[in-house]
């Protein structure tokens, strides 16, 4: 009796926080493709064309969707690297700079491991040790703002810009420099191609979506799961949500902080590295255009939840990948997507609004971004 | 106070007559009614949760009643916000004073009402203001000084001359004494008779017995969003208040055996601890609680009890000294090492350091040993076991709650405490520091509380009980120690402890050489 009392309240719990979590974010992107509509109107376009090519861009094909499934597999690893760092109380900005990271280290063991070696590696020990060197080398990027966080008490958000900067021009040093494509026609900052052993093969044949797509489905769960189920899961959240109680619990808070900081790098790492071994086989300045970016956005989105980032990594993955046959049939600028997006965030992180305008009420608490600014 | 049973005045300043208020799940406010009249204090009585605050929000114009009427000097009122209450002349001073630690006092005081020369802030006339209100009322401020450098106490009366300053002539105290010492209390209760004296009524909020004995001249008890009577200070005392508020008669008096003390649990030698701000808080403290009695410690707020707890339990660093528990030395170890121990600790501070408030009460009990089995195997939390032990506890301790899946934010402060101590003191633990284990609790969950503390205490367990309430040090303790700054003046055994006595040597007098 108790117990089957119990289950139905957990179960309308359960149902209640769900819908909680998605209304806001439907809502918000609803808002914003209504006032998109109307701005399209107001230069002269015709916003269900519009809409209709954005859809037919993103989903109208086997192509459409392989595509956006591509320009998904980064928004998802770099989604989670952000959420992650959101769960643990921690803003990550970093993730544009650790991406680089991983897609450097990724591409040096794609084509020099079999050079250094003077022979060719079979693709299932190649392609491991790209991912993960490049992953590793992300996380070990972001643990080093971890440590600053932990015993200096240097804020994230600072450090993390901060390491972008030196992340981004050590990459184009190198891309110009030791890592340069040496082949006497290249005149772009970009390292060679990678071997064929390390390169991510794709899942179909004639498309180009590749299993990087699948893995970051996995690591989606795989986050989830380490998150809400396991005591590292659960010593990251209390950190995240209560660093005094967290002490007082006996939770290494430092440890944990630096912990937290090195899995949101190793998930943004994952980013550049499955873009070099999968799509592009090799690392080419400005390949990423502002993923680490996008990822705050999509981690928002989501709520930092782990199938709302996948869900928001594709939305935005859609809008970016439709965008350029829209372009084709309205003759409207692509720039239009950087609006809606940037509408669909703004309605996401001011959801007075959007709780105004459709008059629901608040519930529960608000999400802990990030503390300690200043303090 | 020997001017308590003034006369009182016939003429009533404010009225509310079947005022009714339902809030999701709750009702609130049912068919109250409640009149104040002119200079005098009445203390408006009650458990949390009885429907005391909505009460006076609804008077003060932050809610709108659903049904029932107010009267300001016997004129219907419409109190839609509180700009229209502070016209009608009602101040409201909350818990959780609504003051800028950044500005001064004078700048608090204008804020919202500011008084403007040239386009400028007019600070001149405005001090000139606050200083001739000081006077007359006798509330001391200093207009110039920072808020946020203020002694609580201080920032209270500021808040009082805010109420003034804005002509109030019905002040509401909510829970004004949940912040302030015993003296500065005694400095609040004088000014609220100064206050009535000069035609000024007062409502005052509370749930401390005591309180509302010595300083109303009416009170008016209330218990689930009702009022359960209106009774005479002279007429009651505080077991029949008591029994007003929590519905059944309970035991106020603490029955309890004699302690058989054992060996020293817990030994404490020349202990240092610095502050926040690296001044030393705690300065050569040496004492041991044995297993089986409770030590309490008596000392007013800020006199390096909290650095204390907080070093015993390893959330401070230690400067020196040494301690050990159970034969083990535990100084300057992590919290974790000194909980394996066998440390149980009740924090002073239960939502900063004792919850994380989002978690569910499952996930809160477990709060200190997630990592063993049976809550966790091989890394991954098992919830299973952290259930079926959170349906154990909220039964054994009485948690008031629909299940084990709410979140303890959701949960009232008696519950909230209750979650923590069930929580520490179903572990197998040596020994229990209680800082401050009833602050804010209502009358039922203390009497609870209390009787958990000496259940450990019988069961040979060492308990350390740091309380800034005398009344709770003298009712549980087999021993007193009294700090005061950051040294422990004198250990007595409690038996032939007095408040007087305490309170003398908490202040800061000298101990005589016996």
């Amino acid at each position: 009796m108790q117990s089957e009392k119990q289950s139905i309240s957990r179960g309308k719990k359960i149902l209640q926080s769900i819908l909680d979590a998605t209304l806001v974010p439907f809502l918000a992107i609803f808002t914003a493709v209504v006032i998109g509509g109307v701005i399209i109107k107001m230069v002269g376009g015709n916003p269900f064309e519009a809409y209709m090519g954005l859809i037919e861009g993103s989903l109208g094909s086997k192509k459409a969707l392989s595509e956006t499934a591509i320009w998904a597999t980064p928004y998802i690893f770099a989604g989670l690297a952000v959420a992650l760092g959101f769960k643990g109380g921690l803003f990550n900005i970093g993730a544009e700079g650790q991406l680089a990271v991983g897609a450097v280290f990724s591409a040096l063991i794609g084509y020099a491991l079999p050079q250094w070696l003077g022979y060719d590696l079979p693709a299932i020990v190649h392609i491991p040790l790209a991912v993960l060197f490049g992953m590793l080398m992300g996380g070990l990027w972001a643990g080093i703002v971890g440590a600053l966080k932990a015993y200096t008490g240097g804020h994230e958000v600072i450090n993390t810009i901060m390491m972008n900067y030196i992340a981004l021009n050590t990459t184009s040093f190198l891309l110009n420099g030791i890592m340069k494509d040496p082949s006497p026609t290249n005149v772009i900052a970009r390292t060679p191609l990678i071997a064929e052993s390390a390169r991510i093969p794709p899942i179909f044949d004639g498309l180009r979506v590749h299993w990087g797509f699948v893995l970051a489905l996995l690591i989606a769960f795989l986050v989830w799961w380490v998150l809400n189920k396991t005591t590292l899961g659960f010593e990251i959240r209390t950190v995240g949500l209560n660093p005094d109680a967290a002490k007082y619990a006996g939770i290494n808070v430092k440890r944990t902080i630096i912990l937290t900081m090195a899995l949101s790098g190793m998930l943004a790492g994952l980013a550049g590295s499955i873009e070099v071994t999968g799509l592009n086989y090799r690392h080419e300045l400005g390949f990423s255009i502002g993923y680490g970016y996008d990822a705050i956005a999509i981690a928002l989105l989501g709520k930092s939840h782990p199938l709302g980032v996948v869900l928001a990594a594709f939305l935005f993955a859609a809008m970016r990948n439709g965008a350029t046959r829209m372009q084709f049939l309205t003759q409207l600028p692509v720039d239009l997507i950087s609006m809606l997006q940037a509408l669909i965030l703004l309605f996401v992180a001011a959801d007075a609004i959007v709780r105004y305008i459709y008059r629901i009420k608040s519930r529960g608490e608000r999400v802990v971004l990030t503390r300690g600014w200043g303090g | 106070m020997t001017e308590t049973p003034h006369t009182l005045s016939d003429e009533i300043v404010l009225e509310a007559r079947g005022i009714t208020k339902q809030f999701p799940g709750v009702l609130a406010n049912d068919n109250i009614n409640f009149d104040l009249r002119k200079g005098e204090i009445h203390a408006l009585l009650g458990e949390n949760g009885a429907g005391k605050s909505t009460l006076m929000n609804l008077i003060y114009g932050l809610h709108n009643p659903d049904k029932g009427e107010i009267f300001v000097n016997g004129k219907p009122a419409v109190i839609n916000s509180p700009n229209d209450s502070i016209k009608l002349g009602i101040g409201m001073v909350h818990q959780h004073f609504m003051l800028i630690p950044v500005f001064t006092v004078a700048e608090n005081i204008m804020l919202g009402d500011e008084t403007v020369k040239n386009g400028m802030l007019d600070q001149k006339t405005v001090a000139a203001k606050i200083t001739d209100l000081s006077s007359q009322y006798g509330l001391e401020v200093d207009p110039t000084s920072l808020v946020g450098q203020l002694p609580v106490g201080t920032q209270q009366r500021v808040e009082i001359v805010k109420t003034l300053y804005r002509d109030a002539k019905i002040v509401i105290l909510d829970e004004p004494t949940a912040v302030l010492t015993p003296q500065e209390a005694d400095d609040l209760f004088r000014i609220m008779r100064d206050l009535t004296a000069r035609g000024v009524s007062i409502i005052f909020i509370t749930h401390k017995l005591k309180e509302v004995l010595a300083i109303a001249d009416r009170i008016t008890v209330m218990r689930a969003g009702k009022t359960v009577g209106t009774v005479l200070p002279k007429n009651t005392t505080s077991e029949k208040l008591a029994t007003m508020m929590v519905g059944r008669e309970v035991n106020l008096v603490i029955i309890k055996k004699q302690a058989v003390p054992k060996e020293a649990m817990l030994t404490v030698k020349d202990l240092h601890v610095d502050d926040v701000r690296d001044y030393p808080a705690v300065r050569g403290v040496s004492f041991e609680v044995r297993a089986g009695e409770v030590l309490g410690i008596a000392g007013v707020q800020g006199n390096g009890q909290t650095e204390l707890a907080e070093a015993l339990s390893g959330l401070r660093a230690t400067k020196k000294g040494h301690v050990t528990l159970a034969d083990k030395d535990i100084t300057g170890k992590t919290p974790r090492v000194i909980t394996e121990a066998g440390l149980a600790n009740i924090p002073e501070d239960r939502q900063r350091h004792g919850l994380v408030l989002s978690y569910s009460i499952s996930d809160n009990m477990a709060l200190c040993d997630y990592y063993h089995e049976p809550f966790s195997k091989h890394g991954v939390l098992q919830p299973k076991a952290l259930d079926e032990n959170a349906r154990k506890l909220i039964s054994a301790f009485d948690v008031r709650t629909p299940s084990s899946f709410v979140s303890a934010g959701k949960l009232s402060g008696g519950n909230q405490q209750k979650v923590i101590v069930a929580r520490e003191l179903s572990r197998s633990v040596k020994l229990v520091i209680a800082s401050q284990p009833t602050r804010g609790l209502d009358v039922g969950s203390i009497e609870y509380i209390h009787g958990e503390i000496i259940k450990m205490r019988d069961r040979d367990v060492a308990v350390l009980l740091i309380s800034a309430e005398l009344d709770e040090i003298l009712a549980l303790s087999d021993r007193i120690a009294v700090m005061y700054r950051g040294q422990i003046v004198t250990i007595v055994d409690a038996k032939k402890a007095t408040r007087e006595q305490l309170g003398l040597w908490m202040a800061g007098a000298h101990v005589q050489a016996a």
